[in-house]
C-alpha cells in the first residue's frame, strides 16, 4: 500500500513538471484518495450499509504573480492535461498579487518518523463485525432507561485515505491516514417532552475505540436527562461549558486568530498580539505533531512542516494561525497552517488546536456555584467574530447550590467573546481529544441567559 | 429532446439497455428497489479581496451512485469511474443489502415527457472567463464606492453546471441540466477607528449571466452589504427576553425552513423522531399561516424540474390556514408508508444517499400593510436580515440569527441592534403569528441547506409577519 501512496506522489510530481512545460511559472499539486464504509443501524435492524472510493487532483500554479488553480476527478491523461490547461488559462484572469507565491525553499519539510496516522486494523474489519459495533451502541442505549423510546440508530464508519502534495520547489511528500468513528442517537420520551443526544468514539485505528456499551450508555444518560426541560426567567448567571461546548469556543478563538481574518481586520484580535485578551487561566495550543490525533500531519498543505504553536499563553495572545500567505500580509513567517481542498488557495486550518487544562475536577467547578447554567448543547450561528458578538441557543442543565438540579432549553446565552474570555474564571482537568479540537470544562463568571 | 441525445449517451456513450443491466445486476440479491444517479458537474469560482482577483478556479467530478432497497434497508455505493466494470462493481457492492435470489424480473425503462424549469441557453459555467470576473471587480468597486466609512470588501462569484441521468427499476429515465450560480459580497465598515463592522448580501439561481447585468446587479448587492456594515455602526446592545418580533419579508423566511420545514421531512416523521411527528390534521399555527414548498418557481435557487430521484418536483403544501396538511417525501419514506412521493428526494452528489429535502419554502402573503404591521408594535424587534439558522428536530427547538434588526419603539422602527439569535419552537411559534403582510417575497438565491452532512441549495420567502412572543438572545 505504500508504494501505491508514493505512485500519487510520483503522479503530483509529473502533474506540477506538466505545468511548468505548459508555462507556469509555479506549481503545486495534491492528489487525494480515499475508500468509506459506513454502516447504519436502526432499532437493532441494518438500515443502511454505504461503500466506495474516490481520488480526485487539484493544481494551483503561478504565472508571475497570477494564480490559477483548477482540479479533476478524472485522473487519465486527458482529465490531467485538460487540468493544467484550465489552471494556466485562469492565471489570465487574476489579478497580480505581490504576496502570491509558494512557500521560501527554507520553510518547506516534513516531520519524519512514524505520526501514527495509520492503523492498518481499519482495513481488514469485516462487514459483520462493523454492523455489530452498531448494534451493540444501539442497544446499549435501548436498554439504558425505560424512557429511551425510540432511536435514531447508530453508525459506524471507517474511511481510509491517501494523501500525495508536491511543489516545483522540490517539494514531494505524502502520507496515508486512517479513521474509524461510531456514534449513536437515542431518542428519550416521557409524557410530551421528547429529546435526542448522542454520544461518540472515534480513533485512528479499530483498536482505539472506546466500548460500544460505553457510548450507548452515555448517549441514553445524555438524552433522558434532557427530558422535561423548563425555560428561565431573562438573568446574568455564571455559565459552565462542559467539554463538547468548550470546543466550541475553540472554533470561535481559532477563526479569531486566523491570518486571513487578522489582516483583513474582520476579527476582534486583530491588532492585539503580545496583548493580554483572556483571563490568565486560559492558554491555548495548537500542535499538529502530537502522534495518533487527529489534527496531527507531518505537513501542511502547502509542504512546510506542521509545529506546535502557543497561541494564547496565561492570556496574552502570542500568535496568530498562518500560511505562506497570510504571513507574508503581515510580515510574519507561516506557521505551517496552510489547508486547502482541491481547488483555490491555500487557506488556514488547525493542527491540534486545544485549551490546556486546568486544576479543578468539574464537579468541584459546579459545586462551587450557588446559581448556574451548564450548557451541554449550543446550537446556531450567532458568533460574529468582526465584532465578537455572541449570541446562540442553549440546552443544558441549570446549576443551584453546586448540584446539577433540571434540565434547561429554548433559551439563548449572549454576550462579547472579548468578555467572555477575559471572564474565564476556572478552567476544568478533563480534557480528553475527541477530534482536531479539544477543550476542558469551562466556566465563565456571567453571561446572559435569554428566556422567559 | 431524445434520451440518446441528452448529454450521458452523447458524451459517455451510455444506452438504455446498459442501464437497465446495470440495475439487474443490482438487484440480482432480492433488493425490491434499484436506482442509478449518474451525475457530471464543472464548476467555476472567483473571489477578489482588496480589490484583488486571488483566486480563480474551475474543476470536474462526475461519478455514478448506486442504490438498492430491500424493505427499510439501503445499500449504496458509487464510483467515480464510468467504466462499465466500475459500475457494475459498485452495482454488486449496493446489492448485498438484500440477500437472496432476484425477484425483480424485467426493467424497461422510458424517458418521460420534461418541462423546462430553467431554459439557460448558456450556462454561466460555459461563458468566457472574462465576463464573469467583471461581476466581482463591479462588486467591489461598488461596495467601495458607496460610502467612505467602507473600508474592505470581498465578493466571491461562483456557478455550476450539473448534468444528471437518474434510471430506476421502476422504467423512470430521467435527465436534466441544472446551471446554478451565486455573487456574494462583504463590506467592512468603520468610523474615527471604532469597531468595525461587516455586511452581506448575494443572490443568483438557476439563471444565466444576464441576470447580473439586467435584473440583480453587481452594484445592487454590492449597496446592500455596505448599507448593511454602515448601519450596524450604529448598532446598540441587543434586548434579552421575550418579546414582539417583526420579520421582513424575503430572506427572514429561513424562520419557516427551520421552524417547520426540516420537522415535516418524511425520515423524520416515518421514524417518529420529530416534533411533528404524528400531528397532520392539527392546528401548528395561526390560521393566518400558508406554508407551502414549491420546487417548481421558475430560475429558483431551489428549484428542480426532476428531483434526484428521478420525480417531477411539485408544490406541497405544508401548513394550511395553520393546519398541518403534508410531509415531504422521497422515495424510501413513500415506500414505505404508502404516502405519495413529493418530488423531495434530493442529495448532494453521485456519493449520497437522497433523502426529503426542501426546495423553496414559504408563507403565502396575507392582507396587511407592512407599515401597519410596525405601528401596532409598541416595543419589539424589527428583523430584515438574517444569518444561518438551526432545528433540534426531536424537541422542535429552532434559532435563527438577525444581520440586521432594529428596535420598535412606540409604532416606529428606531436604533439598529447588534447581531442577535432568536429562538422557538416549532410546533408552538407560528401560533403566535398575529399579522401577515401583503407583501411577499422570496429570498435572492443565496440559501444552502445542510443535512446529515449534506449540503443542498434552497429558498425560502416571507411576507412581512407579526410574531408576537419570541425570545430574543440579546444582552439588554
Amino acid at each position: 500500500m505504500s508504494d501505491y501512496a508514493d505512485s500519487y506522489v510520483g503522479m503530483a510530481a509529473g502533474i506540477v513538471d506538466q505545468a511548468l512545460a505548459a508555462g507556469a511559472t509555479d506549481a503545486e499539486c495534491t492528489i487525494s484518495e480515499g475508500e468509506e464504509f459506513s454502516a447504519n443501524v436502526r432499532l437493532r435492524e441494518v438500515e443502511t450499509l454505504k461503500e466506495a472510493g474516490s481520488r480526485a487532483a487539484g493544481l494551483r500554479i503561478l504565472r508571475g504573480r497570477h494564480t490559477g488553480s483548477a482540479y479533476t476527478s478524472d485522473l487519465s491523461v486527458e482529465g490531467i492535461r485538460h487540468m493544467v490547461r484550465s489552471a494556466i488559462e485562469l492565471a489570465e484572469i487574476t489579478t497580480e498579487d505581490p504576496h502570491a507565491g509558494l512557500p521560501d525553499a527554507a520553510d518547506l519539510g516534513s516531520i519524519p518518523g512514524d505520526l501514527g496516522m495509520y492503523c492498518g486494523d481499519v482495513e481488514d474489519l469485516a462487514t459483520d463485525l462493523k454492523i455489530d459495533m452498531a448494534r451493540r451502541a444501539e442497544d446499549a442505549a435501548l436498554r439504558a432507561d425505560p424512557r429511551i423510546t425510540n432511536s435514531e440508530g447508530a453508525s459506524f464508519d471507517t474511511h481510509l485515505g491517501q494523501h500525495a502534495f508536491a511543489n516545483s520547489r522540490g517539494f514531494a511528500g505524502g502520507y496515508r491516514a486512517s479513521y474509524c468513528s461510531l456514534s449513536t442517537v437515542p431518542v428519550a420520551r416521557e409524557g410530551e417532552s421528547m429529546e435526542r443526544d448522542y454520544w461518540f468514539t472515534t480513533a485512528r485505528g479499530f483498536a482505539g475505540l472506546e466500548n460500544p456499551e460505553d457510548v450507548g450508555r452515555i448517549a441514553a444518560q445524555r438524552a433522558v436527562r434532557r427530558l422535561g426541560a423548563r425555560k428561565m426567567e431573562t438573568q446574568k448567571v455564571p455559565v459552565v461549558f462542559e467539554p463538547r461546548t468548550a470546543r466550541s469556543l475553540l472554533d470561535n478563538i481559532f477563526d479569531a486568530v486566523h491570518g486571513g481574518a487578522i489582516y483583513r481586520n474582520e476579527s476582534f484580535l486583530a491588532g492585539t498580539l503580545g496583548e493580554r485578551v483572556a483571563s490568565e487561566k486560559l492558554t491555548v495550543i495548537d500542535d499538529g505533531t502530537i502522534p495518533g490525533l487527529f489534527g496531527t500531519s507531518p505537513f501542511d498543505d502547502e509542504g512546510v512542516p506542521t509545529r506546535r504553536t502557543v497561541v494564547i499563553e496565561n492570556g496574552v495572545l502570542k500568535s496568530y494561525l498562518l500560511n505562506t500567505y497570510t504571513a507574508r500580509k503581515l510580515g510574519l513567517r507561516t506557521t505551517g497552517n496552510a489547508s486547502r481542498g482541491l481547488a483555490g488557495n491555500a487557506g488556514v486550518g488547525n493542527g491540534n488546536l486545544y485549551i490546556q487544562k486546568g486544576g479543578d475536577p468539574p464537579e468541584r467547578l459546579i459545586a462551587g456555584i450557588r446559581e448556574g447554567f451548564y450548557v451541554t448543547e449550543l446550537i446556531g450561528f450567532g458568533v460574529n467574530i468582526v465584532t465578537g458578538d455572541y449570541s446562540r441557543g442553549a440546552v443544558g442543565l441549570w446549576i443551584r447550590n453546586g448540584e446539577l438540579a433540571f434540565p434547561v432549553a429554548e433559551v439563548t446565552i449572549a454576550g462579547t467573546l472579548q468578555a467572555m474570555l477575559m471572564n474565564l474564571e476556572a478552567v476544568g482537568t478533563d480534557l480528553e481529544f475527541r477530534g482536531s479540537m479539544a477543550a476542558p470544562t469551562l466556566v465563565v463568571s456571567e453571561m446572559t441567559v435569554g428566556g422567559r | 429532446m431524445q434520451f440518446s441525445e441528452s448529454f450521458f449517451p452523447h458524451r459517455f456513450g451510455i444506452a438504455t439497455r446498459d442501464l437497465e443491466n446495470y440495475l439487474a445486476e443490482a438487484l440480482s440479491q432480492g433488493g425490491a428497489y434499484a436506482d442509478l444517479y449518474f451525475e457530471y458537474l464543472s464548476t467555476s469560482s472567483i473571489s477578489i479581496d482588496e480589490s484583488i482577483v486571488k483566486s480563480a478556479s474551475q474543476g470536474v467530478s462526475l461519478g455514478v451512485g448506486v442504490r438498492v432497497i430491500a424493505g427499510e434497508r439501503t445499500g449504496y455505493a458509487y464510483s467515480d469511474d464510468l467504466s462499465p466494470e466500475k459500475i457494475r462493481k459498485a452495482a454488486r457492492v449496493a446489492a448485498h443489502i438484500a440477500k437472496g435470489p432476484a425477484t425483480v424480473e424485467k426493467i424497461s425503462l422510458n424517458g418521460s415527457g420534461r418541462r423546462n424549469l430553467y431554459p439557460v441557453l448558456t450556462a454561466p459555467t460555459e461563458t468566457a472567463f472574462s465576463d464573469r470576473v467583471e461581476l466581482v471587480k463591479r462588486a467591489d468597486r461598488a461596495a467601495r464606492a458607496y460610502d467612505s466609512r467602507i473600508f474592505q470588501a470581498q465578493a466571491s462569484y461562483a456557478d455550476n453546471l450539473r448534468q444528471v441521468l437518474v434510471a430506476t427499476s421502476e422504467g423512470v429515465l430521467s435527465w436534466d441540466r441544472q446551471p446554478m450560480t451565486r455573487l456574494n459580497v462583504a463590506a467592512l465598515a468603520r468610523e474615527n477607528g471604532g469597531t468595525p463592522q461587516r455586511g452581506h448580501a448575494g443572490g443568483g439561481g438557476r439563471v444565466d449571466l444576464s441576470f447580473f447585468l439586467n435584473e440583480k446587479t453587481p452594484e445592487h448587492f454590492a449597496a446592500q452589504a455596505a448599507r448593511e456594515a454602515i448601519v450596524m455602526l450604529e448598532a446598540v446592545d441587543a434586548p434579552a427576553g421575550e418579546m414582539t418580533v417583526v420579520l421582513g419579508p424575503g430572506w427572514p423566511g429561513i424562520l419557516l425552513h427551520e421552524a417547520v420545514g426540516h420537522g415535516l421531512e418524511a425520515d423524520f416523521n416515518r421514524k417518529g423522531v420529530s416534533a411533528f411527528s404524528g400531528r397532520i390534521g392539527q392546528q401548528v399555527a395561526s390560521p393566518l399561516c400558508t406554508v407551502i414548498d414549491d420546487g417548481t418557481i421558475a430560475n429558483r435557487r431551489g428549484s428542480l424540474n426532476v428531483d434526484d430521484e428521478g420525480h417531477p418536483t411539485g408544490r406541497n403544501v405544508l401548513i394550511e390556514n395553520g393546519i398541518l396538511r403534508g410531509y415531504l417525501q422521497d422515495k424510501l419514506s413513500s415506500r414505505l408508508t404508502g404516502a405519495t412521493e413529493t418530488g423531495s428526494g434530493r442529495r448532494e452528489s453521485y456519493a449520497h444517499i437522497p433523502m426529503p429535502r426542501m426546495t423553496n419554502t414559504f408563507m403565502l402573503a396575507g392582507e396587511s400593510d407592512p407599515e401597519e404591521i410596525i405601528r401596532s408594535v409598541p416595543k419589539g424587534l424589527y428583523c430584515p436580515d438574517f444569518g444561518g439558522g438551526q432545528v433540534d428536530i426531536t424537541s422542535g427547538n429552532f434559532v435563527f440569527s438577525a444581520a440586521e434588526s432594529y428596535l420598535i419603539e412606540g409604532g416606529r422602527v428606531t436604533r439598529p441592534v447588534r447581531n442577535v439569535t432568536l429562538i422557538g419552537n416549532g410546533p408552538e411559534a407560528l401560533k403566535y403569528v398575529s399579522m401577515v403582510g401583503n407583501d411577499l417575497r422570496l429570498d435572492e438565491g443565496i440559501g444552502v441547506c445542510g443535512k446529515e452532512g449534506q449540503s443542498v441549495p434552497v429558498g425560502v420567502g416571507i411576507p412581512t409577519i407579526k410574531i408576537d412572543r419570541m425570545t430574543v438572545g440579546g444582552t439588554a
